[in-house]
């Protein structure tokens, strides 16, 4: 039944090897490709929670917990390790995601939703407004942190994340692909399909929904380390709702019913922002919102959908 | 603290409150009827706000008494212009999808508004505040303030309020929503029109929302953001309330204006932080909201 591996192993392929190769052709491109697989990483979480049939709106908090666990180490400690960081930032998440989990799994659809939002909007209201420990609206600058003890030139430096960031969406979308085919990610996906049926098993519904919720957390601290490190800043935009709106926008995009679909979604969106940003003079929002808008209403499956229903075995990345 | 700064954080609190609850019952109506959280929200209560502004400068030339009629009509223009178009051709098509869709069809529609309000009005403050100086300063116990935001406002928010429970329970088209709300099917069998109901409630919605920014044009300075922040506070008092309680949005905006007026003067920092630590607080112990009615859990 499960749709998700049902994407060509070669176009999976392809689309790692273009993330891989593409930055050596064209350097300038090495970040934009760290943002675009960080920010999959964190979809990924939104399309965890999906499966269950539940939509955050507040996702972005735990980007934002990731990024600045990373931003106040630098601000507080000193400098620090990337190696470090993506322990202490996911770990942070996690825990956060706990904590919140264990008050959110308790509702389901609009309330889940809005519960969400007002949690990570008292989060980013504390990192705008504690000026004194947060900088505010302007952010904490990160510096480029070593690796392993070893030090980088910004030119390495960028590639080292890349390949990274790159390492570390396999392992993690293995990862959820496992955690999907595992009975822990079919009882998930039974808590949209019919809770109820579930509960009569015997199985609590919220505790399954909760370890989803702490996957998802997961992720979401590990993408804002990788994008606060690659953009070398964390502000309090990470957590405003319109982040989280973005992180849903992409899940949707490319079609939640697959990992790679968080990618594909994050690839188009990335590009488009980074396309219109340089030729249409800040229409990207325009055009994002329009794209976003034709595919709802003609694809709701996403480009995963698409690509799926013209099987097209082997065409790279959308 | 003393009595002044009381009264002062009161009157605040009042006219705050008055914008917020025409923005949120509108989200709320909406809600109610549509079952759609519209995200667009805040964009039609900034767009209200920038055309009130723009008419508004525009007829101010002729006479400056004119600014006021031009933020009613302002309101109407964006509610039922921008919120008819959006509910005809973005929305209709997608009722009976699945629910992360519909709210994601608002969320575009936020983003393209959002992006046409820098295009179309530029990112430097408006102001536009003659409505607020026409009219006299008034003494409230000893403190001087604008009779626009302690008077008219809260006026034009009661009547607001006054309005929709009269329309929706004594008049027959108000039946006619209640009825569409509560059964679609059997209203539909009695030849209710529900799709019009839809549109009609829809753009009611919107040029309450239109309605709450015209109102707040001549208090503040237009900037880009003041929708994205407006929508969550509304989200904020709607989902408090209980979505779709009507007087329930009233009330609890009020607590919500007056709790953030206070907080203001005490702890200026922690103003922005109230409204969601309020939200998070009351739907933990009430997730149907304040005066939502609960709904048995089938297990």
């Amino acid at each position: 039944m499960s749709a998700r591996s049902s994407v060509p192993r070669i176009a999976v392929l392809l689309a790692v090897l273009a993330a891989a190769l593409l930055p050596v052709l064209m350097p300038s491109w090495a970040t934009l490709v760290t943002l675009i697989l960080a920010k999959g990483i964190v979809v990924l979480g939104i399309i965890i929670l999906l499966q269950a049939g539940q939509v955050s709106f507040g996702h972005a908090m735990f980007f934002g917990a990731g990024a600045y666990a990373v931003a106040f180490w630098g601000k507080y400690v000193g400098a620090g390790d990337l190696a470090l960081f993506l322990v202490i930032g996911p770990l942070l998440a996690m825990a956060l995601g706990a904590l919140v989990g264990l008050f959110v799994v308790r509702y389901r659809e609009i309330f889940f939703g809005m519960l969400n939002l007002a949690f990570s909007m008292v989060l980013w209201s504390l990192l705008e407004k504690l000026y004194h420990y947060t900088n505010g609206a302007d952010g904490i600058r990160v510096a480029r942190p070593t690796l392993l003890g070893m030090a980088f030139t910004p030119e390495v430096f960028q590639y080292v994340l890349l390949y990274l960031t790159l390492g570390l969406v396999l392992v993690v979308s293995y990862g959820v692909q496992r955690y999907l085919d595992s009975p822990l990610g079919h009882m998930l996906r039974a808590i949209k399909s019919n809770e109820t049926r579930l509960e009569y098993l015997g199985v609590s519904a919220r505790r399954i929904l909760l370890v989803g919720y702490v996957i998802s957390a997961f992720l979401g601290g590990l993408g804002g380390v990788l994008v606060a490190v690659a953009q070398q800043i964390a502000t309090p935009e990470f957590a405003y709702w319109t982040k989280s709106g973005e992180f849903v926008f992409i899940a949707i995009l490319g079609g939640a019913a697959n990992a790679a679909g968080a990618f594909a979604g994050a690839a188009v969106f990335e590009f488009v922002r980074f396309m219109a940003a340089a030729k249409l003079a800040n229409a990207w929002q325009l055009i994002l919102g329009i794209v976003l808008i034709v595919i709802i209403m003609y694809a709701p499956n996403g480009l995963i959908g698409l690509f799926r229903q013209k099987k097209k075995p082997a065409g790279a990345k959308p | 603290m003393d009595s002044t700064i009381a009264v002062l954080a009161i009157l605040d609190g009042l006219s705050y409150a008055a914008l917020v609850f025409l923005v949120s019952v509108g989200l709320s109506l909406i809600f109610g009827v549509l079952r759609i959280v519209n995200v667009a929200h805040g964009s039609l209560y900034a767009y209200g706000a920038y055309t009130a502004a723009t008419i508004g400068l525009a007829v101010a030339k002729i006479s400056p008494w004119l600014t006021f009629p031009a933020l009613l009509v302002a309101s109407v223009l964006v509610g039922v212009v921008i919120g008819g178009l959006m509910e005809r051709f973005l929305l209709r098509p997608v009722y009976g999808r699945e629910e992360v869709l519909q709210l994601l069809i608002t969320f575009a529609v936020f983003m393209i508004m959002d992006n046409l309000q820098r295009l179309i009005w530029g990112v430097q403050p408006i102001f536009a505040a003659d409505p607020v100086k026409l009219l006299p300063n008034v003494s409230v116990l000893g403190v001087n303030y604008t009779s626009y935001q302690v008077i008219l406002l809260p006026l034009v928010a009661l009547a607001t309020l006054l309005g929709l429970r009269y329309f929706l329970r004594h008049t027959l088209a108000g039946a006619v929503i209640l009825a569409v709300t509560e059964d679609r099917e059997a209203a539909t069998a009695i030849g209710i029109d529900a799709r019009k109901v839809f549109l009609v409630t829809f753009m009611i919605g919107a040029s309450l929302a239109a309605l709450g920014g015209a109102l707040a044009s001549p208090t503040t300075s237009l900037v880009p953001g003041m929708g994205t922040d407006m929508i969550v506070l509304s989200f904020a008092v709607a989902a408090t309330a209980g979505l779709g309680q009507i007087e329930g949005a009233a009330v609890t905006a009020l607590a919500i204006g007056l709790a953030r007026a206070f907080i203001i003067y005490i702890q200026p920092e922690f103003e922005v932080l109230v409204p969601y630590l309020i939200m998070v607080l009351v739907l933990l112990v009430r997730p149907m909201g304040l005066f939502g009615t609960s709904k048995v859990r089938k297990i």
